[in-house]
């Protein structure tokens, strides 16, 4: 056996051992402190804020559960959304992540360390991303070696895949959700390859974790038994895996029915079904092998195996029976539309209008996961050239996460991990391949003795120097070729050559190559997570003439005006989207929020904004709307506007009034969206039109108003209103709030009332033919 | 409650089948109805002997003992579930408590069967004798846990 470079030879196996951990342990406190390091760009360049929209929500929940306590939460009804609905909200929600915050709280808080709710709120996503790298790591271990396991948990630390839905202040599931999944498929994992109900049962577990936390649990409850199946379809079956799965599957099953918002479910939807009809499948193949291996008779093994069939065909039918009478509920539109992507556009607006719905744009797959989704096929093809029973596993979770990040933005986030493992997979089978000391056994050894002396001493420097030291590396590597050369052409000369790499020079392309393409990884996570994913969405910031930044502060000016300008039991409406911001930043009532259960309700919102003000009075006022909110970035240049959401709630209207709204009529004849003289009647009379451009071209003077997200030129006489008055606009007129007015105290209607208050004739049309048909 | 009984008594049939079927002590009823010609039955009924006969005699007395435990709970959630058909399910999480002990019971028990057969010595390394036990008593624990708090 001859090596690249000389070995050190007396040191013992068990030094080697340890201080290989020590390296491990070192680099994974390394890779921790880089994962939680990466996510604190949004505190640094804004504040320790609560991000975005659904967070909002999950803060408030979880202050509720830390003031008044566990069973406050679980009972609690809140009356002031969805006004007048209400929201049972201990029943409608996933309350893993509440719960884990409030632990967490209360053990600070009796260790006397007063922690701010907020604080735990904000940071628990990046202390979470430290558990998933640990996480990724024993499941990458499982696949290949440790030090793949590293690799995958750097990679996972930093990967924006995954930071975009876990920076500080994104206090959302999906923040502990993605440890939570990689840990219980590790757990399945080992469970399989051990066969031990121990790990099957902890798998259960942290499934029920798991489906306490975020809806997605959905994906392991398929992703478990589509493994079982396609290992008992490969001829796999054994009792590790009837082990493994039948203690996962009872136990998880049954706690996940502990959880409020999935209740029967378990038993109930076809999206569980599978996960059962496996269940009885291995049922079956585990009696049918017993028998056999007691009866020996041909005949009768034969009629096992039919018998088996028969069984399974009998279940499925039976299943489709089921869901035929109603007895087990069919697929649920969200479900159908991840297999057509028309579908939702078509049948249900309101899940198609939201932006993280939408299928994935090429570049983002590059954004995300830049070198990684390169090395991902690479390391699929090396799952398959071992193919145990867990590759099969990578590469099934592989096959269908890519689908679903194909077809929906936010599934991205279950694509990553399996990315980061695969790419782990593939990049440490290089290192090693480069990296091996051992050389294949030579045929003959004639220039050993010349070129190994040589050699050994140069690559001996170059072995120690990969990574940290790779300019001197790369000197040792240039002085070595050309006596690499002379031995190379010496050898051939004389003999077939040798397969394998052996030269330092050979070894040191590629392994520069890939240090070279992990530092320029780095670069890419740590721009793409400052500049794209860490902005809190609340707070905007812009970039002055000097390179200074601005902080644009519109939504918090304007929830603070409620919170302090209006009684605490008024009624806001807003868009769905801000609702969770209003009940959270504001405390004030809302119609709607991001919680969408009711369509309906939706709908109502979506017809009093895309109405005429005539039409849309007698909405408010029997919704006991005080104050609306809409937003307007047609100052600014800020698109994530009302405007530019304003056609979906004409959709989501015209789903449920299609005889009042039609979306047709909110274009110009030529079929543009404008907003400009052009627009077409009915959007110039909306409530929608007619609040975002109230006054706005009085900003300018006589100048030409123009709308900067649109880039339309607003007619210099803007739209008028009677039933509503501007109550606050903020400082870059992000933010505009109107106030609806009381019915007037003389009985008139209030366009009546306006015209006389402002002095005008009434226009005496009717009595003038009145007297005429009279002569 | 007429729609409640009949939701729970479909969604667990397949889960009947799975039950019945690992009785080994009596899978006549299920094979001897398939036709066949004469000749065919009569083998099937001598490997039915046969199947009797090894069983009876390879089989250590510990998992003889395991499978009677797994017989009694087949036979308690054949009763549960036709008591939670043709009678009430009314309370369903209880139903499904109980009916999930037995399953989940079941289940584990056959799964220390399988660990602790000595013709599976080479599939489960390992996992000693008593590994496979204390594996079985922790998932026990685990699912009486959720039993208990889902009975309600």
């Amino acid at each position: 056996m001859s090596t690249a470079y000389p070995l050190p030879t007396n040191i013992s196996p068990s030094t080697v051992a340890n201080t290989a951990s020590l390296l491990r342990i070192v680099a994974f406190g390394l890779i921790s402190a880089a994962a939680i390091a990466s996510r604190l760009f949004a505190v640094i360049n804004f504040e320790s804020i609560i991000h975005e929209f659904d967070p909002w929500f999950n803060y408030r929940a979880t202050r509720v559960l830390a003031a008044k306590g566990f069973y406050e939460f679980w009972n609690w009804f809140d009356p002031t959304a969805w006004y007048p609905l209400g929201r049972v909200v201990g029943g409608t929600v996933y309350p893993g992540l509440m719960a884990t915050s409030g632990v967490i709280y209360n053990f600070l808080h009796y260790f006397n360390l007063p922690v701010d709710i907020r604080n735990i709120c904000v940071l628990l996503a990046p202390g979470f991303s430290a558990l998933t790298a640990w996480a990724t790591y024993m499941f990458t271990a499982e696949m290949k070696d440790p030090s793949a396991g590293l690799l995958a948990a750097a990679f996972i630390g930093i990967v924006p895949g995954y930071i975009s839905r876990s920076v500080a202040g994104s206090y959302d599931n999906e923040a502990i959700a993605i440890f939570l999944l990689m840990f219980t498929f590790y757990l399945w994992i080992k469970a399989l390859k051990v066969g031990s109900a121990l790990y099957g049962a902890l798998a259960a577990v942290f499934y029920f974790y798991m489906v306490a936390a975020w809806g997605g649990y959905a994906f392991i409850t398929n992703m478990i038994p589509v493994h079982a199946l396609v290992l008992l379809l490969m001829g796999r079956f054994s009792g590790r895996l009837y082990v493994a799965y039948c203690s996962w599957y009872v136990i998880g099953t049954l706690s996940s029915m502990q959880v409020p918002f999935v209740g029967f479910q378990p038993v109930r939807t076809s999206e569980h079904m599978g996960a059962l009809g496996v269940f009885g499948l291995l049922q079956i193949v585990a009696f049918a092998s017993l028998v056999r291996s007691h009866v020996s008779s041909k005949q009768f093994q034969n009629l096992l195996a039919i018998s088996v069939v028969t069984m399974g065909v009998l279940g499925a039918g039976a299943f489709v029976v089921m869901t035929y009478k109603g007895w087990i509920a069919p697929w649920t539109g969200r479900f159908y539309s991840l297999w057509d992507t028309g579908y939702a556009k078509k049948y249900i607006p309101i899940i198609a209008s939201v932006s993280e719905h939408q299928p994935t744009a090429w570049p983002s797959f590059f954004m995300d996961l830049q070198l990684l989704i390169f090395l991902f096929p690479a390391g699929v093809v090396m799952c398959f050239r071992e193919l145990r029973d867990e590759h099969v596993f990578v590469i099934i979770y592989a096959v269908v996460a890519s689908y679903f990040a194909g077809v929906m933005v936010r599934l991205m986030l279950t694509l990553t991990p399996v990315v980061c493992v695969s790419a782990a997979v593939a990049l440490s089978t290089l290192l090693d391949t480069y990296v091996e000391a051992r050389e294949p056994d030579a045929p003959e050894e004639r220039t050993e003795a010349n070129g190994s002396n040589a050699d050994g001493k140069k690559a001996k420097k170059a072995g120690g120097a990969v990574g940290s030291q790779a300019g001197t590396a790369a000197a040792a590597a240039a002085s070595s070729t050309i006596s690499d050369l002379v031995s190379a052409t010496r050898s051939s000369a004389g003999s077939p050559r040798q397969k394998g790499i052996w030269g330092a020079d050979a070894r040191l392309v590629i392994i520069l190559n890939a240090i070279g393409m992990l530092v320029f990884f780095v670069f890419h996570c740590t721009w793409v997570t400052s500049n794209a994913y860490s902005s809190p969405s609340v707070v905007l910031a812009s970039t002055n003439p000097d390179g200074s930044q601005h902080i644009i502060d519109d939504y918090r000016e304007a929830y603070y005006w409620l919170r302090m300008n209006t009684p605490q039991d008024a009624v806001v409406m807003s868009w769905w989207d801000y609702g969770y911001q209003i009940a959270g930043m504001a405390d004030r009532v809302t119609l709607v929020d991001n919680n969408t259960w009711n369509n309906t309700h939706i709908a109502t919102v979506g017809k009093a904004m895309s109405s005429p003000e005539e039409v849309a009075y007698p909405i408010l006022r029997k919704h006991d709307v005080d104050y609306v909110l809409v937003i307007f970035g047609g100052l600014l240049g800020y698109s994530g506007d009302d405007i530019n959401k304003f056609l979906w709630m004409v959709r989501i209207a015209q789903g449920v009034w299609p005889d009042e709204i039609q979306e047709p009529n909110y274009f110009t004849p030529q079929g543009e969206y404008r907003v400009d003289d052009r627009a077409s009647e009915t959007m110039r009379t909306s409530l929608m039109y007619k609040m975002s451009y109230y006054r706005f071209s009085e900003l300018y003077g006589g100048g030409n108003a123009v709308d900067r997200v649109r880039n339309q030129q607003i007619p210099k006489v803007g739209p008028t209103l009677d039933y509503l008055e501007e109550a606050f606009t903020t400082e870059n007129w992000i933010v505009r709030i109107y106030k609806v007015r009381k019915e007037d105290a003389l009985g008139r209607d209030l366009k009546t009332a306006n015209a006389f208050a402002q002095g005008k004739k009434r226009k005496r049309g009717k009595p003038v033919s009145r007297r005429r048909a009279i002569v | 409650m007429p729609p409640k009984l009949s939701t729970q008594s479909s969604g667990n049939k397949p889960s009947l089948s799975v039950h019945t079927s690992p009785n080994t002590l009596n899978p006549t009823t299920s094979f001897s109805t398939k036709p066949s010609s004469s000749s065919a039955t009569l083998s099937l009924s001598s490997s039915l002997q046969t199947l009797l006969k090894t069983y009876t005699t390879q089989t250590p007395p510990q998992l003889k003992f395991i499978d009677s435990f797994l017989l009694f709970l087949v036979l308690s959630g054949v009763i549960q579930f036709s008591y939670g058909v043709l009678i009430t399910g009314f309370p369903f999480n209880a139903f499904l408590a109980g009916f999930s002990s037995t399953i989940g019971q079941f289940v584990l028990t056959a799964s220390l069967r399988q660990q602790v057969n000595p013709e599976n010595r080479l599939e489960f390394k390992e996992v000693g004798r008593e590994r496979a036990f204390a594996d079985f008593v922790f998932g026990s624990i685990v699912l009486h846990f959720f039993v208990y708090n889902f009975l309600g």
